[in-house]
């Protein structure tokens, strides 16, 4: 009786029988889903990194124009357009409201990804992929990705920005 | 059960229905917060409907600056304000008038009630004039109006004042019944309560510097500090409603069909499960920003081994079980469902019951360990999936639950009759399917990557565009009929609830009594304890785990076709 205090001895009136096999399985659904994402970091190949650099808007702005200075191949819409070699560091940065600068990737290649905001946070989403991660000034998040199929890829921000937020579309191309 | 009235201790009532004396120091502040809850709530339903005529992009209908200031308006007094203030009434009642006992102290009541109310005109006067364009969560270095801030730490001392009220007047209860233990309705708000000093604290960690920022007292807020102490708030706040909420879950199987947990001892146990793991869930929402390491991100997200999972599926059976328990007493014991079948469903409280659970547990809670599993939580963050697990968790779980036990709240808390009281049977229906509709196309239209708080996915004026899958224009269109039924279904539930309290016929005694209150069940006869209590429900959470492997491992297979990432 929810609304009045517990019977007698209601410490010590046995548990019934499903009640009991439910609490068990339930249970074991707990710990299986605990040791599943530790299993899956183990073995699988997708896990979000925790690899992170401190670093300041102009030091990170200063690295991305190096980073497009020696790998640019072009220019689109306004944006400079880089192709890295494979396994090479890659700088994405993200401000109000722009991704820089568009990517040409190869596809089964490894790239270090660093990501950083020059002003609040942004999303990083890579559509239609469907994969996302948080972007932060002052952290540089390191995320290294080996893209698995070819085409072309839009970067949505899917965190709140600003007032321009929906224009704040960027791109990665991955070559065969 | 009456407990005889002093002479002297004329500030209590006895409940000619119910038998409790009830005082009405304290009946005031709880009829206050009940009525600020009821305001907020009908701010958000408001604002929700132009959120979704908004995103629907068939419509479009707000311009993008007042879409962002409506997200932000619908965030605060939907996932704040409406709940925290029913809580509070919850609290202030639920110590008093259940427990036969008196308010502690009817002045610190007010202070709470007071600073509450004015952090909540603060907090909605900047929005709605522009200057708190942040969304509910703010995040640093986004800056709104310092009045932004110090209405949300008025609103957070308001409400740690009545929680610590509540406290006292548990002590108070404790002195006067030396030995006995609580009910169960008000020991889950005690764990609410102690959920919510928790919550309160980090709030008040995070928002006092905020607001010397906003004031240029302090020159930096960092934003990585800021998201983990902020969500220290913002998930536990949601945890103080899913025991709030079980705890409504209780006391709404006892008042519709006589139900009684079959073992007090074990739902008390999961309350206390939630007391020890369910603050941890801040991790939810940093499972894929730099940072914080793995090790912390497993332990946290998972509530500390899934403890709180765990509580959340022994309620899953507890309160079903009640239910069964309490109808196979009164004969209803034809096979698995008959207990079900000749349940009391046109009583709106009793569907609304059933409805909250089912689309809390199959809706909310699947998705909710889904998204806030370290590695599918690449696949989900921040995308439209997210509100759409909380729609189901807190819109279809919580505010449901709260609506449904507001039909009794109209007689024996304002003594006013229901108004309309014949539509009330399609009130659950209506809004607890919207809310399901609503939910569910959100979720999948998160899994086709549409993000969440986004004025306009065709990127106009963007530098380059992207057009998803052309499926998304179906879930749009049922997003939008789910989220119209909802609303639909919340306003006729605020005008019962506004016409009830301000201009409804008085409520004289149980002959006005248009919501039954079930008698307690005959008690159980020999040997009914042997073998399984009850069976139907025992099914029903079967069916329950099936869906949520099901849904586990469609979405760890999902996030194994996506690129690789380490």
């Amino acid at each position: 009786m929810a609304i009045l205090p517990p019977g007698e001895n209601w410490f010590h009136q046995k548990v019934a029988k499903d009640e009991k096999i439910w609490m068990g399985l339930a249970f074991v659904m707990s710990l299986f889903l605990f040791f599943w994402m530790i299993i899956w970091h183990v073995y699988a190949k997708q896990n979000p990194s925790f690899v992170t650099y401190k670093t300041t808007p102009e030091e990170f702005y200063q690295l991305t124009q190096a980073f497009i200075e020696k790998y640019k191949i072009g220019e689109e819409n306004g944006i400079p357009v880089v192709k890295p070699p494979p396994g090479s560091d890659v700088f994405l940065l993200g401000r109000q409201f722009r991704w820089e600068p568009v990517l040409v990737l190869k596809k089964g290649e490894e790239y270090r990804f660093h990501i950083s905001s020059l002003d609040v946070l942004h999303g990083f989403s890579i559509q239609p992929v469907n994969m996302n991660f948080m972007v932060f000034p002052k952290y540089d998040y390191v995320l290294t990705f080996r893209p698995t199929s070819a085409g072309e890829y839009a970067i949505v921000c899917n965190e709140f920005c600003g007032i321009g937020h929906h224009m704040m579309i960027g791109k990665i191309i991955v070559e065969e | 059960m009456a407990v005889a009235v002093h002479e002297g201790e004329k500030w209590f009532r006895t409940c000619d229905v119910t038998g409790f004396k009830v005082d009405i120091r304290a009946e005031k502040i709880a009829k206050v917060n009940a009525v600020m809850a009821v305001v907020s709530f009908l701010i958000a339903v408001v604002a929700a409907l132009l959120l979704v005529l908004t995103r629907w992009q068939l419509f479009h209908l707000l311009p993008v600056d007042w879409y962002y200031r409506v997200l932000t308006l619908h965030g605060l007094d939907a996932l704040v304000f409406w709940i925290i203030f029913f809580e509070l009434a919850a609290l202030v009642f639920g110590s008093t008038a259940f427990l036969n006992t008196r308010m502690s102290s009817p002045f610190a009541g007010w202070l709470g009630t007071g600073l509450a109310i004015l952090g909540w005109l603060l907090v909605n006067y900047t929005i709605l004039t522009g200057n708190a364009d942040v969304l509910m969560t703010s995040y640093a270095p986004l800056k709104a109006h310092p009045l932004f801030y110090l209405g949300m730490i008025l609103f957070a001392v308001g409400a740690l004042v009545i929680v610590t009220v509540f406290f006292a007047n548990l002590m108070i209860w404790r002195r006067e019944n030396p030995g006995q233990s609580l009910p169960l309705f008000v020991y889950g708000l005690m764990a609410a309560a102690i959920i919510a000093v928790i919550t309160i604290v980090s709030g008040a960690i995070i928002y006092i510097p905020t607001f010397l920022w906003s004031l240029g007292i302090i020159s930096d807020i960092d934003p990585a500090v800021y998201k983990l102490i902020w969500w220290g708030l913002g998930h536990p706040s949601q945890q103080i409603n899913v025991a709030a909420h079980v705890s409504v879950w209780y006391l709404l199987a006892f008042l519709t069909v006589g139900g009684t947990s079959i073992n007090e001892k074990v739902s008390r146990f999961a309350f206390v499960l939630y007391i020890i793991a369910i603050n941890v869930a801040s991790a939810h929402h940093l499972l894929v920003d730099p940072a914080v390491s793995p090790v912390w991100k497993v332990w946290n997200t998972s509530y500390v081994m899934y403890l709180a999972v765990f509580a959340s599926m022994i309620h899953a059976f507890a309160v079903p079980s009640a239910i069964e328990v309490a109808q196979r007493r009164r004969g209803f014991t034809k096979g698995l469902f008959e207990w079900l079948k000749a349940a009391p469903w046109g009583n709106p409280a009793f569907s609304g019951l059933m409805l909250s659970m089912i689309i809390f547990g199959f809706i909310g809670g699947i998705t909710g360990v889904v998204n806030g599993m370290e590695q599918t939580n690449i696949i989900v963050h921040n995308t439209i999936s997210v509100p759409g697990h909380f729609k189901g968790a807190v819109v279809g779980g919580t505010a449901l639950a709260f609506m449904s036990v507001t039909y009794y709240l109209i007689p024996l808390l304002f003594r006013k009759k229901i108004a309309f009281y014949g539509v009330s049977k399609f009130v659950p229906w209506l809004f607890g399917i919207g809310v399901a509709i609503l939910a569910v196309s959100m979720y999948i239209l998160g899994a086709f990557g549409v993000p969440r708080r986004h004025w306009d996915i065709t990127f106009s004026g963007g530098p380059f565009t992207f057009t998803f899958n052309p499926v998304t224009d179906f879930f749009w269109a049922l997003f939008g009929i789910g989220g119209i039924l909802a609303v639909v279904g919340a306003l006729i539930w605020i005008l019962q609830v506004v016409v009830s309290v301000f201009f409804g016929k008085p409520f004289n005694g149980p002959q006005d009594l248009q919501i039954p209150i079930a008698e307690p069940p005959p008690p159980p006869k020999k040997g009914e304890h042997e073998g399984f209590a009850a069976p139907g429900t025992f099914v029903l959470v079967l069916l329950f785990m099936v869906a949520f492997i099901i849904f586990v491992a469609l979405n760890y297979g999902w996030l194994s076709a996506m690129w690789e990432v380490k």
